[in-house]
């Protein structure tokens, strides 16, 4: 069995981010980039499979520019046998993303397609829904725990309030939630043995989608700060100052 | 960006990609693995195996062996990137890798073709580890008065003497040995010849020393008692050469302990960048005082300079020139910034720079070590001066 593991390149969760003096986006301009985590730990699900025997190969794809190739790479290092480029510079919504990862599914024919189940820049959290829908595949989203067994997938999903128990059928395609794992980082001879491993480029015409802008980004902007909070002392100082300050009780 | 090549010494050939990737992983395995159990081991001066072991996972052990022998082979300036990011968070790891990688180093350069396939592949994956084996109790800077002697007998040498400060001298497992095989001759340095010496019978450890910084890590007084090795241990299979080896070995060893120096004064600077932003007095937070602001000025100066120093030298180094007074220069600068940088720190953070809950105090007894190690800093000066004058003679 194939494992297609789509993954992004995001700007590292560690960094402050700025907006762009024009209010047309993120400055990414000299930050940190990393591989989006909740496609770290779908990457790291992916490779567990392989290693139990479960999975044969474990393909990563990105969507994007040539500088994703940082993010594939890395994906290699942590143990992926190959990767796939879809190369284009323009800034695509999660429908375009799923049609392309749908093309890259139609050639690869994978039996599983495990995301991240969000990515920690745009927090769209849809793009493994289009494409099971895409693909007319079972989903499981929000994953903490999955079994393989056979040619069904047992997948625990964390929704309110408990978990859910899922048993779907293969080709099938996971979002991952942030307890399935915790992603291994790369050894030093791992990455440079990942320069030898295929790295494909592909365009998204070669994948037979065209594509045509849906959404347009008006403006970006950071959120009003927040005054500082102040720690009250007793209750009753609380419930004064809920009455005389905030004027939320009377 | 753009990926540029980087080319190694050893001829192999990188990429800065290359360098974000390996750099993004030791950060991640320090962010994990390492930042929150500094405080605690520290404290305890206590060996820290667990991340030896991931130290061998991550290929740490074979950084700057060649790929040939089974390391990584990778460039100084990228390997005093890693020595300097893992400094940021604990000076005391690098040690357990950058003398054992000097040993590693004479043996790849002055060694036989026989003593490389022998030992490389085992010191890049960290099975057998280990360092220098130079100092002793009457002598650190002048190595020329080295005691410990190798008298040949047979197929052996039969090696004794004592050596102190040494860097793994518990932990390691094998040693570059230097001594004397002939203590008569002149100049002195005729007379040293350099040993891989694992241990074995007449090869004992003694005390494990204490020391106001550099905790963890083992320093340790090593004693020769009759202890025999096979004349194949001789690096380079001919007496005469150990002091050769030694200095070789010098300006890269100088990178290395400037690289730490970077870390350390880094470490300082982040630590008071922030705490300047978050104590207040009269009202407003510290660093908005000029008398704060001056420091930090200062300190962000030293930490820039002293990182392009060392970068510097380590390119000269890649390109194979002679950098001995570029490496003392590093050396000496980011070594005096990282003691400056933490007296600073520590003045930032007032009181809880005094306490052992931060980090601040660390740095501030890590600091002088690299001050002292691989070459004091009064012999960097006067090593640099001489080369002044050698290089413009009037
Ligand atoms: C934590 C730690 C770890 C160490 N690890 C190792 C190790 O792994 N292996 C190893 O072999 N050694 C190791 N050392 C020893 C270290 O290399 C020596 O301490 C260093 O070389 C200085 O030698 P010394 O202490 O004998 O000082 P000395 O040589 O006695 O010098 C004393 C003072 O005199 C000055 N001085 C000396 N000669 C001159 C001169 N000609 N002109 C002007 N000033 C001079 C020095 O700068 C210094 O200020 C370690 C030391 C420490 C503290």
């Amino acid at each position: 069995m194939k494992v297609l593991v789509p993954i992004k390149r995001v700007a590292d969760a560690n960094v402050k981010v700025r907006v762009k003096s024009d209010n047309t986006g993120m400055d990414l301009n000299n930050v940190k980039m990393a591989v989006n985590p909740f496609c770290e730990i779908a990457i790291e699900e992916a490779l567990r499979l392989r290693e139990a025997g479960k999975a044969e190969e474990v393909i990563a794809v990105s969507v994007g520019t040539d500088a994703a190739k940082e993010q594939l790479r890395t994906c290699l290092a942590l143990g992926a046998d190959r990767a796939i480029l879809v190369e284009t510079g323009e800034d695509l919504q999660p429908l375009a993303i799923a049609k392309i990862l749908n093309g890259i599914k139609e050639k690869e024919q994978p039996g599983l397609i495990l995301l991240g189940k969000q990515s920690i820049d745009g927090d769209n959290g849809s793009t493994g829904q289009m494409l099971a829908a895409l693909a007319g595949l079972a989903q499981g989203t929000f994953a903490s725990e999955l079994d393989v067994q056979g040619d069904s997938v047992t997948v625990k999903r964390e929704i309110d309030g408990g978990l859910q128990t899922l048993s779907l059928k293969m080709p099938a395609v996971i979002t991952t939630d942030l307890r399935l794992n915790e992603p291994r980082y790369a050894s030093l001879p791992n990455i440079m043995k990942a320069k030898k491993k295929p790295l494909d480029v592909f365009s998204p015409a070669d994948v037979g989608v065209e594509l045509g802008a849906g959404i347009e980004t008006l403006s970006v902007e950071v959120p009003a700060e927040r005054q500082a909070g102040i720690i009250v002392e007793t209750v009753e100082e609380l419930v004064e100052k809920l009455r005389t300050e905030a004027k939320v009780i009377s | 960006m753009a990926v540029e090549t980087i080319q190694a010494r050893s001829g192999d050939i990188f990429t800065t990609e290359d360098e974000t990737l390996i750099l993004n992983s030791i950060n991640q395995w320090l962010d994990r693995d390492v930042r929150d159990k500094v405080l605690e081991l520290e404290h305890a001066d206590e060996y820290p195996h667990e991340m030896v072991e991931q130290m061998k996972a991550l290929g740490l052990f074979g950084a700057s062996i060649s790929q040939a022998y089974g390391g990584l082979g990778l460039p100084s300036s990228t390997y005093a990137k890693i020595v300097t990011t893992i400094s940021e968070v604990w000076m005391s790891l690098t040690g357990i890798f950058n003398s054992h990688l000097i040993m590693a180093a004479a043996v790849e350069r002055f060694g036989t073709e026989e003593q490389k396939q022998r030992f490389l592949p085992r010191f890049a994956t960290g099975e057998l580890r280990g360092g220098l084996a130079l100092t002793e109790p009457n002598c650190g800077t002048d190595l020329q008065a080295v005691r410990t002697r190798a008298v040949r007998d047979g197929d052996d040498y039969v090696i004794n003497g004592t050596k102190t400060w040494i860097s793994n001298g518990i932990e390691g497992g094998c040693v570059a040995l230097l001594v004397k095989t002939d203590s008569e001759i002149q100049p002195r340095h005729k007379g040293m010849s350099l040993f891989l010496a694992e241990k074995g019978p007449g090869f004992s450890v003694g005390r494990k020393l204490e020391k106001l910084g550099y905790k963890g890590i083992d320093s340790a007084e090593l004693i020769f008692d009759e202890y025999r090795i096979p004349a194949d241990n001789l690096i380079g299979g001919e007496e005469g050469h150990g002091f050769h080896h030694t200095v070789g070995g010098l300006e890269l060893g100088r990178i290395n302990v400037a690289a730490r120096g970077v870390g350390v004064a880094n470490a300082a600077l982040n630590d008071a960048v922030a705490y300047a932003q978050i104590r207040e007095t009269m009202g407003k937070p510290i660093g908005q005082h000029q008398a704060i602001q001056t420091k930090l000025g200062d300190m962000a100066t030293r930490c820039q300079a002293a990182r392009l120093l060392v970068e510097d030298a380590a390119k000269a180094y890649d390109r194979g020139e002679r950098c001995d007074m570029e490496a003392g220069m590093a050396k000496l600068f980011a070594s005096e910034a990282a003691m400056e940088n933490a007296a600073e720190c520590m003045r930032i953070h007032g009181a809880y720079g005094y306490s052992k809950e931060y980090h601040v105090e660390r740095y501030y007894r890590d600091a002088p070590l690299m001050c002292i190690g691989e070459g004091t800093n009064e012999m960097q000066r006067i090593i640099i001066a001489r080369q002044m004058m050698e290089r413009n003679p009037v």
